[in-house]
């Protein structure tokens, strides 16, 4: 049973307290998800290493993309963390914000710039100065997840502790998930046909561990806990950024009145949504489902109603005798 | 409409991931299932005043159709031996699942309409089955509309409203015409019509989707998408005229109406293709996703 199937009007979108209780789950434990602080990412893809060797999943492509250090390149079926590398031009001349000082660490932990020191002037034009920003992308987990939605054979479903994972012995490769992710993360495999993603370690909390990918970042920028608290954290460190001087840091899927309901997995972000990848202003699709079937169920009358009219017409002007 | 719209992206890699559905599969399914859908109300019109000729020429275009339809999905599955899974749960949240639940009522209706009509076997059975098909046959050529918008795809979602009458009129289309070149010449009033009446419903149809689009009704223009649409627009005008004009001529109308016929079945399975490359082409290219939430944003924004 999905969310969605209980009560659709009000399971398809909006804010909702209990996606694990409402999907059936009876005494779920809390919700838990990532807090991705893209601030403190150096870009090392231990999380990328570690999911790939943990799920032990195939080898996809060994190409070099002219991406920066990035040639994984996207999240895909056989890529559950994909570190992305930006290089931006900042100082006067860019249109860029100018580097911040060298921003503070959460808490207890090593102080990381989020500038390099300014590159040799030769190397770069205009002011010379550029910034690193790296993010390290998951699924979201969405509170509202299209994937699963839309999955006709529930082969996508939703784990008591509120995250989305796929089943391999149920999905029949029919991709109906992919094109629905307003994300792009869930992809089929070519060799395989059937759909894959992260499973937020679907295996490791079952047996009380913390997901690969978070034990395996050596900066935390990948937190990992219960929802709830990460929300809480996440404030405090971007109330910290903007203190320091960091005023573009900002939250990104954390709001659970978002287009998806919130997100299981959000971020810490230094630019824009886009500049990373991620769509600006997500909304699950089958927000609008309702509205599609109305409109589904009015198209079909009219067909009917045009194809009698079609029937109704002749047989009329040839009582009126003109034929 | 938004010229040269400035949009960040990271290295122009698109946001969302474009379906991995063969062309020839998925198009093809929506406009056999359209064919065969809106086949079974001519059908059962015809069966009903008496066109006889006609209704059993219908009967069997409908289910040749759905068999085809059917044979494309499941080639399309990844796992196609999986194929039973469809029918595991039954989600009204997936248009995928609603649909295949759909054809398991409808194909056997299609193919009993059939049998008995070619057979002159078991009548009553016969008419029921008609009947049935063409009580389902619609939410057939139109559930597929809900299948295509019921994503984050732009150019299908963003005309989640309007798409579904689209395929209804395409549908018609294809089925007026099937009747045309298939059904006897002195039967064909009904369908010459339906043929105008769905040609011009399929371009107020399509001028709605165009409007509704804004920026994202390039990728209806712009390349593949384009000229398979354009193509599809002359098609359906020049079958509708020949339909209607082929009413007009006594001896000669047969010839006329069949290549009336055929250029409504093309225009028809083209509109399908133009429509899948344009949400394909709108997948592909970040623009089509990032713009219009900025813009949603931004008017968001605004209101507050
Ligand atoms: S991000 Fe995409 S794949 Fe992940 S839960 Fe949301 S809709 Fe599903
Ligand atoms: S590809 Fe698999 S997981 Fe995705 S919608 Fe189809 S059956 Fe569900
Ligand atoms: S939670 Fe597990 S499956 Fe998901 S990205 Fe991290 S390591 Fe991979």
């Amino acid at each position: 049973m999905t969310a969605a199937e209980t009560s659709p009007e009000h399971l398809l979108s909006g804010p909702e307290k209990d996606p694990a209780g409402d999907a059936g789950h009876r005494d779920a434990p809390p919700r838990v998800g990532f807090f991705t602080d893209t601030s403190v990412c150096i870009g090392c893809k231990a999380c990328e290493v570690a999911c790939k060797e943990w799920n032990a999943i195939p080898e996809d492509g060994l190409s070099l993309s002219g991406m920066s250090y990035d040639n994984t390149q996207g999240l895909g079926a056989s890529t559950w963390r994909h570190v992305a590398f930006i290089e931006q031009p900042t100082g006067s001349s860019g249109s860029r914000p100018p580097a911040p000082p060298a921003a503070p660490g959460p808490e207890g932990r090593a102080l990381l710039p989020l500038t390099d020191a300014p590159a040799p002037a030769a190397s770069a034009p205009g002011s010379g100065e550029l910034r690193w920003l790296m993010s390290s992308d998951v699924c979201k987990h969405c509170t509202h997840a299209a994937c699963l939605d839309v999955c006709p054979t529930g082969s996508l479903f939703r784990t008591e502790f509120g995250t989305v994972v796929v089943q391999e012995d149920i999905c029949n490769g029919c991709g109906y998930c992919v094109p629905a992710c307003p994300y792009g993360v869930i992809e089929q495999r070519p060799t395989d046909g059937r759909a894959f993603k992260c499973t937020l370690c679907y295996d490791r909390l079952g047996a009380g561990q913390e997901p690969a990918c978070a034990k395996a970042c050596p900066t935390e920028s990948i937190q990992f806990g219960p929802l709830d608290e990460l929300r809480e954290r996440a404030a405090l460190r971007v109330d910290q950024l903007h203190e320091a001087g960091v005023p573009e840091a900002r939250l990104y899927g954390h709001e659970p009145d978002n287009g998806v309901g919130g997100d299981g997995a959000f971020f810490l972000l230094l630019d824009e949504p886009e500049v990373y990848g991620l769509p600006p202003a997500p909304v699950v699709t089958t927000r609008d489902l309702p509205a599609m079937w109305k409109h589904a169920g009015a198209a079909a009358l009219s067909l009917l109603g045009g194809v009698t009219l079609s029937f109704a017409l002749p047989a009329l002007t040839r009582r009126k005798g003109s034929r | 409409m938004v010229e040269h719209a400035e949009f960040g992206s990271y290295y122009g890699r698109p946001v969302i991931k474009a379906p991995s559905w063969a062309a020839r599969d998925i198009a093809g399914y929506f406009f056999l299932g359209g064919l065969a859908g809106a086949g079974s109300v001519v059908a059962a019109g015809a069966h009903l005043t008496g066109r006889t000729t006609t209704a059993t020429a219908m009967k069997m275009s409908s289910l040749v159709a759905v068999g085809l339809s059917a044979a494309a999905l499941v080639n399309d599955l990844g796992r196609p031996s999986r194929f039973a899974n469809m029918l595991r749960v039954l989600k009204p949240t997936s248009p995928m699942s609603v649909g295949s639940w759909l054809l398991s009522v409808y194909g056997p209706a299609a193919g009993a309409a059939a049998f008995c009509a070619v057979t002159g076997r078991l009548p009553r059975i016969g008419a029921a089955a008609t009947l049935g098909a063409a009580l389902t046959g619609p939410a057939v050529a139109t559930y597929t509309a809900v299948l295509a918008s019921d994503t984050a795809v732009p150019a299908w979602h963003g005309a989640h409203r309007e798409l579904p009458y689209l395929f209804a009129a395409s549908a018609t289309a294809a089925a007026s015409g099937m009747a045309l070149v298939t059904g006897a010449t002195r039967e064909s009033a009904p369908a010459r019509c339906a043929a105008v009446l769905a040609a011009a419903a399929d371009f107020a149809a399509s001028a709605a989707v165009e409007r509704r689009l804004g920026l994202v009704a390039e990728t209806f223009r712009a390349g593949r998408a384009g000229a398979l649409l354009r193509s599809a627009r002359v098609l359906t005008g020049a079958g509708a005229v020949a339909a209607a004009g082929s009413g007009l001529l006594g001896a000669q109308a047969r010839p006329v109406a069949s290549a009336g016929g055929l250029a409504l079945l093309t225009g028809s399975a083209l509109t399908r293709f133009g429509i899948f490359a344009a949400g394909i082409a709108s997948a592909e290219d970040p623009k089509y996703t990032v713009v219009p939430q900025r813009e949603r944003l931004a008017a968001a924004t605004a209101a507050a």
